[in-house]
C-alpha cells in the first residue's frame, strides 16, 4: 500500500448486542480511502453506511477485523483528533454564538485565543458565513445551521472530514446549494472526505468514489470509481456519464436487496 | 394590560365571599354577646360589630390590612412586635437554608449522573426523605442540635465578638436553616439530573470526535445544557425553603419569626395576628420566586436562549 492511503478497513464486523438478540451491522467489510478521496456511502437504512463512518470516528467498536485512520487505529486517531465529525443534525449548542460554537472544539483543544479568531474567521469564509458569527444559531435557517457546524468541524483543521446525512434534513433546493458549495471547500482544502447519504443524484455528484451498501447484514455490494472530472457544476447531472454512473448505483442498490429475498 | 378585567373580577369575588364568610362566622359571638346582655342585635348592627371584632374567628380583609399596616409601616423595624423583624428573621433562615439546599442538590446530581453507584443509592434515598413529615422531623431535629449546641449562626461569641451584640436574626437560626435545606434540596436534584443529563447521544458524541476530558464535558456541554432546569428547580426550591422556615420555627427558639408569630397568635387566639404573619409570608415567598424568576430570564438571555 502507498502512503496515500488515509483510511483501511480489514475484513471488518461490528455486532450490536440488543434486547432482541444480536443485530449484525456490518460484515466483512474492506475499504481502502485515499488521500483527498470524496466517498460517498449510500444504501437503504439499516445498512450499516452510519456505522461504518462511526466505527471510523471510533464512535463504535468493531467486533472483528480491524480499521486504520491515518495508519493508527481508529481509536487513537480519534484521540489524535484526525477528523472532524459533521452530524445529521446541526446540534449548535443554542447558548453560544456562531463563532462560539466554532471555537467550541478550539477550546477543548486548547488553542490560544488569536489562533481561534484566525481558524474563526477563515472557516466562517470557507462556509460563506462571514458576518454571522455573531448571531445566534436561532436567527439562522436550517440550512446556514448546517454550514455552520461543517465550520465548527474544519475549524481545527483535521485532515479528514466524515460527514453523517448532513442534507438529510433540508430542502432540495437548498441541499443542491450545500451540495456545490462542498465541492468547492473540497477543492480549496484538499480534505479527504467520507459521506453517507440516501440520495443517488448526491452521492453521484459529489463523489469520486461511490460505496454501495445493502442490508441484514450490512456489507458492501459495489464500490463505483467514478469517473467524472474533479472539476463539475451541478450541470453535470444531464451528462450521459452522469446517468450511467447513477445507474450503475441503482442497480448495486438493487443487487442488496435481491439477496434479501 | 387586558388581564386586568379579569383579574379584579376574581379579586372582587374572593373578596364579597371572605366578607360574607367574614359576618357569617363571626356572627355567632356576636349573638352570644347580644343574648347574653339581653339585646336585639339588627341586621347592620350584626355587620359593623362582626367585621369589628377584636378576635373574630375570621377577620375581615381591611382587618387584616391594618394590622399589617399597624405592625410594619407604624412599627421600628427592630422592634418585636414589627413584622418586618419576625420577617427577617424568616427569610435569613430561608436563604441559608436555600444555599445549603442548593449547594447540596446540585453536588448530589452531580453525583448522580456521574457515578452508577450513587445513581441507585443516593434517588431512592432522597425521594423516601420527602416522604417524611417535615413537621415530625423538624421538632426532633432542633431538640438534637440544641443538645450538641449547633444553633446560633457562628456562635454567640464569635458574633458578639465581631458585632458587639449577637444579631437577632443568627440566634437559632441554624436548626431552621437545616430544614429550609432538607426541604429545598430537593426539587434541586431532581431538576440538576434532568438538566445534566438532557444533552443528547449525538451532543455527548460530539464532545468524544474532539476527544474532549470529562471536566470539558461538563462545563461545556452538561452544565450549560441545565441551566433552564436549574432555574426551575430553584423557584420551587425557594419556596419550599420558606415552608421549611416557617415550619422550623413553630419548635424553634426563640419563638420568633413568621412562624413563631402565626404559633404565639394562634395560643393567644390573635387571629389578625396569625392572618397578618400568613400574608407576610405569602408576599415574601412571591417575591422570592419574582426574584429567581427575574435572574431565571437575565442569565438566559445572557446565554443568547432564544427568549
Amino acid at each position: 500500500m502507498d502512503q496515500d492511503v488515509v483510511i483501511e478497513a480489514n475484513n471488518l464486523d461490528l455486532t450490536f448486542q440488543t434486547n432482541d438478540g444480536p443485530v449484525h451491522a456490518l460484515k466483512d467489510v474492506n475499504l481502502t480511502i485515499n488521500k483527498g478521496d470524496f466517498v460517498s456511502f449510500i444504501g437503504p437504512s439499516g445498512c450499516g453506511k452510519t456505522t461504518f463512518l462511526r466505527a471510523m470516528a471510533a464512535l463504535e467498536e468493531p467486533s472483528n477485523g480491524s480499521i486504520t485512520v491515518n495508519g493508527m487505529s481508529a481509536d487513537e486517531a480519534r484521540r489524535n483528533r484526525a477528523y472532524g465529525y459533521v452530524f445529521q443534525a446541526a446540534g449548535l449548542y443554542p447558548w453560544r454564538t456562531i463563532a462560539g460554537n466554532i471555537k467550541l472544539p478550539l477550546e477543548i483543544m486548547g488553542f490560544s485565543k488569536a489562533e481561534m479568531a484566525e481558524h474563526v474567521n477563515k472557516v466562517l469564509e470557507l462556509v460563506d458565513l462571514k458576518g454571522f458569527g455573531k448571531k445566534f444559531p436561532w436567527q439562522l435557517s436550517g440550512g446556514m445551521q448546517q454550514r455552520a457546524s461543517i465550520a465548527r468541524a474544519l475549524a481545527f483543521d483535521a485532515d479528514i472530514l466524515l460527514m453523517d446525512e448532513p442534507f438529510g434534513a433540508l430542502d432540495e433546493i437548498v441541499r443542491d446549494h450545500l451540495n456545490e458549495q462542498l465541492l468547492e471547500l473540497w477543492a480549496r482544502t484538499e480534505k479527504t472526505i467520507g459521506f453517507v447519504t440516501h440520495s443517488i443524484p448526491e452521492a453521484v455528484y459529489l463523489s469520486t468514489k461511490i460505496v454501495v451498501m445493502s442490508p441484514r447484514p450490512g456489507r458492501i455490494t459495489d464500490i463505483i470509481e467514478s469517473t467524472l472530472p474533479k472539476d463539475r457544476s451541478l450541470d453535470i447531472r444531464d451528462t450521459q456519464e452522469f446517468i450511467d454512473i447513477a445507474h450503475r448505483v441503482r442497480e448495486g442498490l438493487r443487487a442488496g436487496h435481491g439477496d434479501d429475498a | 394590560m387586558r388581564s386586568i378585567i379579569p383579574i379584579l373580577t376574581v379579586v372582587a369575588a374572593l373578596m364579597a365571599i371572605w366578607y360574607a364568610g367574614a359576618i357569617w362566622m363571626n356572627s355567632k359571638w356576636a349573638l352570644d354577646q347580644a343574648e347574653r346582655a339581653g339585646v336585639e342585635l339588627s341586621l347592620s348592627e350584626i355587620v359593623t360589630d362582626t367585621l369589628a371584632q377584636e378576635r373574630p374567628v375570621l377577620p375581615a380583609p381591611h382587618q387584616v390590612v391594618t394590622e399589617l399596616w399597624q405592625t410594619t409601616v407604624e412599627k421600628n423595624i427592630t422592634s418585636k412586635r414589627s413584622l418586618v423583624f419576625h420577617g427577617w428573621i424568616t427569610l435569613s433562615a430561608t436563604l441559608l437554608g436555600f444555599i445549603f439546599g442548593t449547594g447540596l442538590g446540585v453536588l448530589l446530581a452531580v453525583g448522580i449522573v456521574y457515578s452508577r453507584a450513587m445513581d441507585m443509592s443516593v434517588m431512592p434515598w432522597a425521594i423516601a426523605s420527602q416522604t417524611i413529615p417535615i413537621l415530625a422531623i423538624a421538632p426532633m431535629l432542633v431538640v438534637v442540635m440544641n443538645t450538641i449546641g449547633a444553633t446560633d449562626f457562628l456562635g454567640k461569641d464569635t458574633a458578639e465578638a465581631l458585632f458587639g451584640t449577637q444579631p437577632a436574626f443568627m440566634k437559632g437560626l441554624l436548626p431552621k436553616a437545616v430544614i429550609a435545606a432538607y426541604l429545598s434540596f430537593f426539587p434541586v436534584v431532581v431538576g440538576m439530573v434532568k438538566g445534566l443529563r438532557a444533552p443528547d447521544a449525538m451532543q455527548l458524541d460530539l464532545m468524544r470526535t474532539y476527544s474532549a476530558s470529562g471536566a470539558a464535558t461538563f462545563w461545556k456541554l452538561r452544565l450549560p445544557s441545565s441551566m433552564p432546569y436549574f432555574f426551575t428547580s430553584l423557584k420551587i426550591g425557594i419556596a419550599a425553603s420558606l415552608v421549611g422556615a416557617i415550619v422550623a420555627e413553630l419548635s424553634a427558639s426563640p419563638i420568633r419569626g413568621l412562624g413563631g408569630r402565626m404559633l404565639t397568635g394562634s395560643y393567644y387566639g390573635q387571629t389578625l395576628q396569625i392572618w397578618a404573619a400568613l400574608i407576610g409570608a405569602a408576599v415574601l415567598a412571591a417575591a422570592l420566586v419574582g426574584l429567581i424568576g427575574a435572574l431565571q430570564r437575565g442569565t438566559l438571555r445572557r446565554m443568547g436562549m432564544k427568549p
